[in-house]
């Protein structure tokens, strides 16, 4: 056969498997409001940029009459390419092809450019649509979610995996994400859970769709199990986008640094906080006041919104922030925002990006159910995540800083490397109305006007100890700041911590509350 | 689903402070102390059998109903000596975890 005749055999077995499950299934895909797997891979990627391997890759099953089946790509595809030149590996599900079934082959293409990202020490995206594994071939394809399992938890922490749910992802299927480091999801396009709607009524005769059993707004805000929300798949693409500039390739690399930019001045860090320590106010507007352009990118910004994390940049450098939220349950540390913060803290830590913590909460949520639900085990992580994490830890009390919330928000006793406090912080045991109440209870119990006497003991203990000072005194605090202040302070110690090195005892792993 | 949240105070170490509160917060279940004569399913399931009737004498250890869950029957045993007061469930009926099944005394 002449070359010409080959090449064009090539280009006409390659325009028919690029049609996946054919047009009438990829009418489907659209009539849900969903793009098919190949226009996902091209909205996210630099044009041009994408490599597609194993295109020819086919099933074997034999059972069920599968071997009269054809299945083009196995209803998944796999390959390489840049997002704004960052080299990313990627699958994507192909739900036009046997609903995006998970089968022996289908599994061995995705460990293969898993394999491949982690040999390449390079990021990983998984776009989820399929609907579970291919029953017709049996154990093997749970064989194939196992590898996939296991690779994405060796690579945990090496590279970074991002999980991209967009149509169903049920069953074994959802651990594959549930291992990864931020898993997106779309508004009405992603369903998540263990098992569905139908098995729900039939053992238990309770009613819900899927939206509300795993829709993309539980997962972002009740189970947090969903890092980004976004309305469709197109604002999905660009949360990713953005993501990919905050990270590095892997965890030997720092992030990329860009062209630094000063904050806004319509955020006036003099005026953010009021002095009231009672006061709510919106923590975000002080991120915004310090970081490179007022540009902060919210993580889990739907799930226990009472505290706050996600990534800025601070002279070009990608930097993390954690951050308590006093207009949300007062900025109390609980069990689900102990959770958020410490995984984002570990994540942090495993990929070189320095932590700054914004700290203002008045202690732990009290409640039986909290106590119920492990809030000792749960609170326990975030002082486990500071105390390993060897990353720049930097700490600006802005205003509370009481208790056990103290020393749990990236406190000098954790090993914060820099701890600056603004003349609004309060540093105490407890807050005020509190302790005045053990302290002075004799005298104010045997006062002839017990509330006269309370609200002067208050006010004596606000005076003496509810404030920076006491803590500075002992060096706990670094530097007592000006709130206008802290970009130069913050910029600074992430300058000189460049190089810091921390030797830790040597071990296989440690043990987190988890 | 709901989860508008509303403006409101909350009490820590005696310091009222002016927050937004959660839903979740909102609507955590109030603490209530176990009560043994009270029989709830622990697990959702199936009434597939039920051994006595109301107004029957039972011992501690005696078996009271089956509840078929998770292609599991499990055997509910009476955990002391005393009196079926009534039998909240029939037969075939399925139940939630947390259905009252029957009362003791």
């Amino acid at each position: 056969m002449p070359v010409n005749k080959k090449i064009r055999e090539l280009q006409e077995k390659r325009e028919k498997l690029l049609l996946g499950g054919g047009e009438q299934a990829i009418e489907k895909q659209k009539a849900m409001g969903k793009r098919t797997a190949r226009e996902r891979i091209m909205s996210l990627l630099d044009e041009n940029s994408f490599n597609e391997y194993d295109l020819f890759v086919e099933h074997d099953a034999r059972d069920f009459d599968m071997d009269k089946k054809s299945l083009p790509s196995d209803g998944v595809i796999i390959g390489s390419g840049t997002i704004y030149g960052a080299p990313v590996a990627i699958f994507a599900q192909d739900f036009t092809v046997a609903g995006g079934s998970l089968g022996l082959m289908h599994s061995r293409k995705i460990t293969k450019i898993m394999d491949h990202a982690l040999k390449m020490r390079m990021p990983l995206i998984g776009i989820n649509d399929s609907g579970g594994a291919r029953i017709q071939e049996g154990v093997n394809s749970l064989a194939g979610y196992g590898e996939i399992f296991f690779r994405n938890t060796i690579s945990s922490g090496v590279i970074p995996q991002i999980s991209v749910i967009l149509g169903p992802c049920a069953g074994g299927a959802v651990y594959s994400p549930a291992l990864t480091d931020f898993v997106f999801v779309v508004d009405n396009i992603s369903k998540m859970f263990i098992t569905g709607p139908e098995v729900i009524k039939t053992v238990l005769g309770e009613e819900i769709s899927m939206e509300d059993l795993g829709g993309a707004r539980v997962h972002s805000e009740v189970t947090g199990n969903a890092h980004f929300f976004a309305l469709s798949e197109e604002e999905c693409f660009e949360q990713i986008k953005k993501l990919i500039t905050f990270i590095p390739w892997n965890n030997g690399k720092k992030a990329r640094a860009f062209e630094p930019g000063e904050p806004k001045p319509e955020y006036n860090i003099n005026k953010i906080v009021p002095e009231d320590p009672t006061l709510p106010y919106d923590v975000k507007d002080v991120i915004r006041a310090i970081v490179d352009n007022s540009d902060f990118f919210e993580i889990m910004e739907l799930y226990a919104k009472n505290i706050v994390i996600g990534f800025g940049r601070m002279g070009g450098r990608t930097t993390g922030f954690v951050a308590n939220q006093p207009l949300e349950m007062a900025g109390v540390l609980d069990v689900d925002s102990s959770d958020k913060a410490a995984r984002f803290i570990r994540y942090c830590d495993a990929f070189n990006i320095p932590i700054i913590t914004l700290v203002d909460l008045p202690g732990y949520l009290p409640g039986v159910d909290q106590e119920h639900a492990g809030v000792i085990r749960h609170g326990a992580k975030v002082l486990y995540a500071y105390s390993e994490a060897t990353v720049p830890k930097l700490t600006v009390i802005l205003r509370k800083a009481y208790g056990g919330g103290y020393i749990a928000m990236s406190s000098r006793h954790l090993r914060a490397d820099f701890v600056f406090a603004w003349p609004t912080a309060e540093i105490a045991v407890m807050g005020p109305e509190g302790a005045a109440n053990i302290i002075f209870r004799k005298e104010i119990t045997s006062s002839s006007d017990p509330d006269k006497t309370r609200k002067q003991m208050v006010e004596e203990y606000k005076r003496k100890f509810a404030n920076p000072y006491v803590a500075a005194s002992r060096g706990y605090v670094d530097a007592v700041i000006e709130p206008s202040e802290t970009r130069r302070f913050l910029m600074h110690s992430i300058e000189v911590s460049e190089n810091k090195d921390v030797p830790m005892p040597a071990k296989k792993h440690g043990l987190p509350p988890f | 689903m709901n989860t508008e949240e509303k403006s409101g105070y909350l009490n820590i170490d005696s310091s009222l402070y002016k927050t937004r509160i959660s839903k979740k917060f909102e609507n955590r279940k109030h603490y209530q102390p176990a009560d043994p004569k009270i029989i709830l399913s622990f697990i959702p399931g199936t009434v597939t059998d039920i051994f006595v009737t109301a107004g029957q004498q039972v011992k501690k250890g005696q078996d009271l109903m089956i509840l078929d869950a998770m292609k599991m029957q499990n055997r509910l045993k009476c955990i002391m000596d005393g009196k079926v007061k009534s039998i909240a469930v029939i037969k075939g009926a399925k139940v939630s975890k947390g259905t009252l099944l029957m009362e003791l005394e």
